[in-house]
């Protein structure tokens, strides 16, 4: 005498439909996206290409060509090729050619925590003075109209006309760390002189350039001879 | 019969652009309208870069509806919205990298941008092609007037600039809290303020 429990048969979809539609849809969208993929590919390495010589043109005005080079942890310099991934600890810098083939300059990237996010720059550094020549901004958040003035504040830009960056006797590391100072108080020449009310921006900018040519520069000084001329 | 359906095709493009204005009526996708809207480029590229994922998802899944079953329709959505969205991400590139970073993440973000999911769920799965892409452009026109709306005020105020151009020349200061965050509030209730206060007073004038 059992009871039947009615079962509630409304119009199920059967599976098939649904693995149908997914596995239509998913076909659809992966042509759509390899196509977008391959007709923009060549643009877009373009772009990329075109972005870092203006980058690089801009703290290296001699420059008319790049190279892209990586220093080995165990210090060998050699020539990137393509465009895969870096191998672990490896430094990548760019060594830039005037139009005769002759070193002009390398540019190198360095980043540091700034006020909001960190500030990642590009800076050229010219083997003749062991100096860096110029400093351009590759992304930050800074605050517009007091952090961003680092990229037009002419005092401040001053800073990095000639920074002292010369190895020491054992070429192990900078002879003197770049220091960012007090707006006002600059007295040598691998000092920054911070910008007045954008001290931790300018901090940033300083601590970018010593970190990244503290680990740069050592490997990169002895090895200077082989790429002078252009590959 | 062909003024009929024009009147009707004319009703839903202008839907998105007057009535249910997705920035300053049903106040949807606020994430990009606050975050991209400190230049009028800015809010522009955006506004277009959402109009075609929002025609294009939008002509796909109604072109799908009597093919897609309820159980999975929210998946299919979401692949169709991603793959016009990663198709805006390389055409962005290719464009402008300069714009690229400007825009930043909020690009991929259009994937989860609610006016998106929202019309394809409302409108494209009950309607056919052509009426919900018609739909859809009216809702990407009415999204793009609105964060033209915000980048356009926020542009002047915050830099003295419009479209890049110095509108008031060296002596202007900058009233930079407006490219700021929260300029972005300030702004966005402001419009909402004056939208809010003409519907009142339209409310007003048609019961006395």
């Amino acid at each position: 005498m059992s009871t039947e429990i009615p079962v509630s048969v409304s119009k199920t979809t059967p599976t098939v439909a649904m693995v149908r539609t997914l596995g239509l849809v998913s076909a659809v969208c992966g042509l759509i996206i390899v196509g977008a993929y391959q007709s923009t590919f060549d643009a877009v390495a373009d772009n990329k290409r075109i972005a870092l010589e203006r980058a690089v043109f801009k703290v290296i005005p001699a420059a008319k060509s790049i190279v892209e080079f990586l220093v080995l942890p165990g210090g060998a310099i050699e020539k990137k090729v393509g465009a895969s991934d870096t191998a672990v600890g490896a430094l990548k810098f760019y060594a830039a050619y005037d139009d005769t083939g002759k070193l002009a300059g390398i540019a190198a990237e360095g980043s540091a925590k700034g006020y909001a996010d960190s500030v990642r720059l590009l800076y050229g550094y010219s083997p003749d003075c062991q100096c860096i020549v110029g400093v351009g901004v590759v992304s930050m958040r800074e605050t517009p109209g007091i952090g961003d003035k680092i990229l037009v504040d002419k005092a401040y830009l001053k800073n990095f006309v000639a920074l002292d960056v010369k190895l020491n006797a054992e070429l192990s590391a900078l002879a003197n760390e770049v220091k960012t100072v007090k707006h006002g108080t600059k007295t040598n020449p691998w000092q920054i002189d911070a910008i007045a009310g954008a001290t931790i921006t300018s901090r940033a900018v300083g601590r970018a350039i010593n970190d990244s040519a503290q680990a740069l520069l050592p490997k990169l000084v002895p090895g200077l001879d082989k790429i002078r001329s252009k590959p | 019969m062909t003024t009929a359906v024009q009147a009707r095709n004319f009703d839903e493009f202008m839907e998105g652009i007057w009535r249910q204005n997705p920035v300053f009526i049903m106040v949807l996708g606020m994430c990009p309208t606050l975050a991209v809207t400190v230049s009028a480029v800015n809010a522009l590229s955006m506004g277009v870069a959402t109009s075609f994922v929002l025609i294009c998802s939008c002509a796909l899944v109604s072109l799908m509806r009597n093919v897609t079953p309820k159980e999975v329709r929210i998946a299919v959505y979401i692949v169709i919205i991603a793959t016009f969205v990663t198709v805006v991400d390389y055409a962005i590139q290719a464009i402008s990298l300069a714009l690229y970073d400007a825009l930043g993440a909020f690009i991929q973000l259009i994937v989860v941008n609610c006016i998106i999911l929202g019309r394809a769920e409302a409108h494209a799965a009950k309607n056919p092609p052509i009426t919900s892409m018609i739909n859809a452009a009216g809702m990407g026109i009415g999204f793009t007037i609105g964060l033209l709306s915000l980048g356009v005020v926020r542009e002047i105020l915050g830099a003295g600039t419009l479209f890049g151009v110095s509108l008031f020349g060296a002596n202007f200061q900058p009233w930079v809290i407006m490219v700021l965050p929260p300029g972005g509030f300030f702004v966005l209730g402001s419009w909402l303020l004056l939208f809010s206060w003409w519907a009142r007073r339209k409310e007003v004038a048609k019961n006395v």
